[in-house]
């Protein structure tokens, strides 16, 4: 077969029914594959929630999106709350916080990280049960959750104070988040918490 | 031309890494292990292996002047396919390499054979130089993967060689790449020579 | 080696050879040698010694082994000066297989891939030490009490992470932790062995522009822009340290002195010279002040270790007897 010559026409015909397609083709594996995807993606969610929350089954309510982009997602057995910093040392740091009804951490996973393999990256097990850092049974509350460095009452990841700020950050603003939205419900109580906290935070 | 050939030209002669040194951009940036780097050149050649078999399908109806475009519609759609089928089917692939894979669409490699090869021969043909160009690429970023696993982590594909604290983390780091590549690419130039 | 082309007769040899530059540069370290011994110890013994023996042994075997070279060249003094000036960049309690791991990047990777003396592009001891900086972060950067300690040892605080968080936070009063600046000069601050006295390392530059071995234009162009950026730092914002402070800590007068300084990676004319010098005290200001590692001395000198082929080849030496255009 002789090769189409580049006329207008040819061109516009080609291009366009190439495009057309291409188009369907992505449609379809995408009506394929959409379902498996959702699927995927609920169930971390939800191992993630049993994870941080320590329960082998947990009843998941509607998820909370707040202002402060944090995001709540409260169960029989505790929230877990999703939150952000953006200034790790590699850039975002998402950690999903599980806190029980008296606001002690039950637990806690990295969701999204672009730390330093090898330094920041060790915060996945760092401040795990056990580990240097461990910060499950604190609460935000009770305890000056900042690194020792800063006064605090938490061990820093060696050598990567940084990331380990970011990480705590994201654990007082997941206990925030989680404040914030009992206030609808409780007295100002909380409200001086929350103000006592931010000050030593500075 | 003799498809056997055709496979092993790739795979060595034509090596798209240490000879052509084509699609660097994924060879530096996802090798910090050697499973990442195996995942990335499977993914990179199942992507060349159907975009030069659909492009030595359709090379004759496409007319010259608008054959990049064309080439990169079907390359993207392909990548964006690939994409979807990993995020449904294997989690643990997206996890590691979900960012680089939209990136395989700017892959030089994929355009480059679009270009030399299968616009220039038979569907059959294409498809063994997609295969060995594919290969190719995914044992040397296998290899430079565990290089740098081994010296950054003492560890590789799970195996662990020697206790975590004695690797140099630079070798996992971006530096790592470059300088591994380096001497990889010194050591393929000497044996080829001998 | 190309036979040289040179003018008509007579010619003078001025005496100067590589071995004598490399040994002048290494009798300019003693003081501060003698200094870190002093301070730190039979540790600082061992890692100069280790330093130093490691870049001679990786050298002649390099050579030896996989150049296959007939000419040794241990004997110039070059990889005796790499080990020296990896050991000063190096904490006293480091342990010794990483010493070996770094002189093998700075001898192996840092200069014989490149072909040995002179066609480095990177000081060998600057890359070794960035190397085990971003390997082994951890040990690099905890350092021993010193004898004469100012400031809290256990927290490994150096007086280069006190001015880095004091910018962080925006709090003056952290600065008041350091020691004063006439404390720093005479070496009584926390850090590498080459970063412990300011005035030894300037009393061995002297002695190397006495001896003609280097000029005044890198290290005082270097120093000289720290001064006056960390100044005006200062100036505008209090939380930014005492620019005296930042010249007299860390690395910055090792590296003005004696990295910067290196023949093979530093630009040839004297105008180049200065504009390497600026962009390295410029650099130096910004990693340490908002970058992620308190130091940058040795980060901003291997950066334009990297310009100076560019350097040298905007500004040329003027051409002896060239005509100028009218």
């Amino acid at each position: 077969m002789k090769k189409l010559e580049s006329t207008l026409p040819n061109m516009v015909i080609v291009l366009t029914s190439i495009a057309v397609i291409a188009g369907l083709a992505l449609g379809y594996v995408n009506s394929v594959t959409a379902g498996p995807i959702e699927q995927i993606k609920a169930q971390q969610l939800s191992d993630g929630i049993k994870a941080v929350l320590n329960a082998d089954e947990v009843k998941v309510e509607a998820p909370d999106t707040l202002e402060s982009g944090a995001v709540l997602y409260r169960t029989d057995k505790g929230v877990a709350v999703q939150a952000t910093d953006p200034n790790g040392f590699g850039g975002k740091l998402t950690v999903l916080v599980g806190f029980d009804n008296e606001g002690t951490i039950q637990g806690y996973q990295i969701l999204e990280t672009s730390e330093t393999p090898g330094l920041g990256a060790k915060a996945d097990q760092w401040f795990q049960k056990g580990q240097k850092g461990d910060i499950i049974g604190m609460s935000p509350v009770r305890n000056n959750m900042t690194v020792s460095k800063d006064g605090g009452e938490v061990d820093a990841i060696t050598a990567s104070t940084i990331t380990s700020r970011a990480f705590l950050r994201c654990v007082n603003s997941a206990y925030e988040a989680l404040n914030t939205q009992k206030e609808d419900a409780q007295t100002g109580a909380t409200v001086q918490h929350n103000e006592e906290k931010e000050v030593t935070n500075e | 031309m003799n498809n056997i050939k055709v496979f092993l030209n790739g795979l060595i002669k034509e090596n798209p890494t240490f000879v052509l040194l084509l699609g660097m951009c994924p060879t530096l940036g996802t090798t910090s292990s050697a499973f990442n780097g195996m995942s990335m050149g499977l993914a990179t050649m199942a992507v060349l292996v159907f975009s030069n078999f659909i492009i030595a399908l359709i090379k004759n109806l496409i007319p010259d002047m608008v054959r990049i475009p064309s080439y990169i519609v079907v390359i993207a759609s392909l990548v964006t396919i690939l994409q979807m089928l990993i995020k449904a089917y294997a989690p643990a692939v997206d996890a590691s390499l979900g960012l680089f894979i939209p990136l395989i669409v700017v892959n030089c490699i994929i355009l480059g054979r679009a270009e030399a090869f299968a616009a220039k021969n038979g569907a059959i043909p294409s498809i063994f130089d997609g295969l060995g160009i594919g290969l190719g690429f995914t044992w040397a970023l296998t290899l430079l993967g565990a290089c740098r696993e081994i010296l950054g982590t003492g560890k590789v594909f799970g195996l662990t060689l020697f206790p975590e604290q004695y690797g140099a983390l630079l070798f996992v780091l971006a530096p790592g790449a470059f300088i591994v590549l380096g001497y990889l690419i010194a050591i393929f130039n000497k044996l080829k020579k001998a | 080696m190309n036979k040289p082309i040179i003018s008509l007769s007579p010619h003078v040899h001025g005496g100067d050879s590589v071995q004598k530059n490399m040994y002048g540069v290494c009798i300019a370290l003693l003081p501060a040698l003698l200094a870190s011994f002093y301070f730190f110890g039979l540790g600082a013994v061992v890692v100069m010694l280790t330093s130093v023996c490691a870049c001679v042994f990786f050298e002649w075997a390099i050579t030896k082994y996989i150049l296959k070279s007939e000419r040794l060249t241990i004997a110039d003094g070059s990889a005796i000066l790499t080990g020296l000036l990896l050991g000063f960049n190096l904490p006293s309690n480091l342990p010794i297989w990483i010493i070996v791991l770094g002189a093998l990047f700075a001898i192996g990777v840092g200069k014989m891939t490149f072909g040995g003396l002179g066609q480095n592009i990177f000081n060998p001891a600057l890359a070794g030490r960035v190397f085990l900086l971003f390997s082994f972060p951890v040990q690099m950067t905890t350092w021993p009490d010193n004898f004469n300690d100012a400031i809290d040892g256990a927290s490994g605080a150096t007086p280069l992470s006190l001015m880095q968080k004091a910018i962080l936070e925006k709090d003056a009063s952290i600065l008041n932790d350091l020691p004063s600046s006439f404390e720093m000069f005479l070496g009584q601050t926390e850090g590498s062995m080459g970063e412990v006295s300011a005035l030894l390392l300037m009393i061995g530059c002297a002695y190397m522009l006495w001896r003609k071995i280097i000029t005044w234009h890198i290290p005082v162009s270097i120093v000289a822009t720290v001064l006056v950026f960390a100044g005006l730092l200062h100036l505008a914002n209090p939380i930014y340290a005492n620019p005296l402070q930042v010249v007299f800590s860390g690395g910055l007068m090792l590296g003005a002195c004696f990295m910067a300084t290196d023949y093979v990676t530093s630009p040839m004319s004297h105008r180049g010279q200065l504009v390497y010098g600026v962009a390295i005290g410029l650099l130096t200001v910004i990693i340490r002040n908002w970058g992620a590692y308190p130091e940058g001395m040795s980060f901003a000198i291997i950066i334009m270790n990297a310009f100076t082929p560019l350097i040298n080849t905007y500004f040329k030496p003027k051409r002896f007897g060239e005509v100028i255009k009218k």
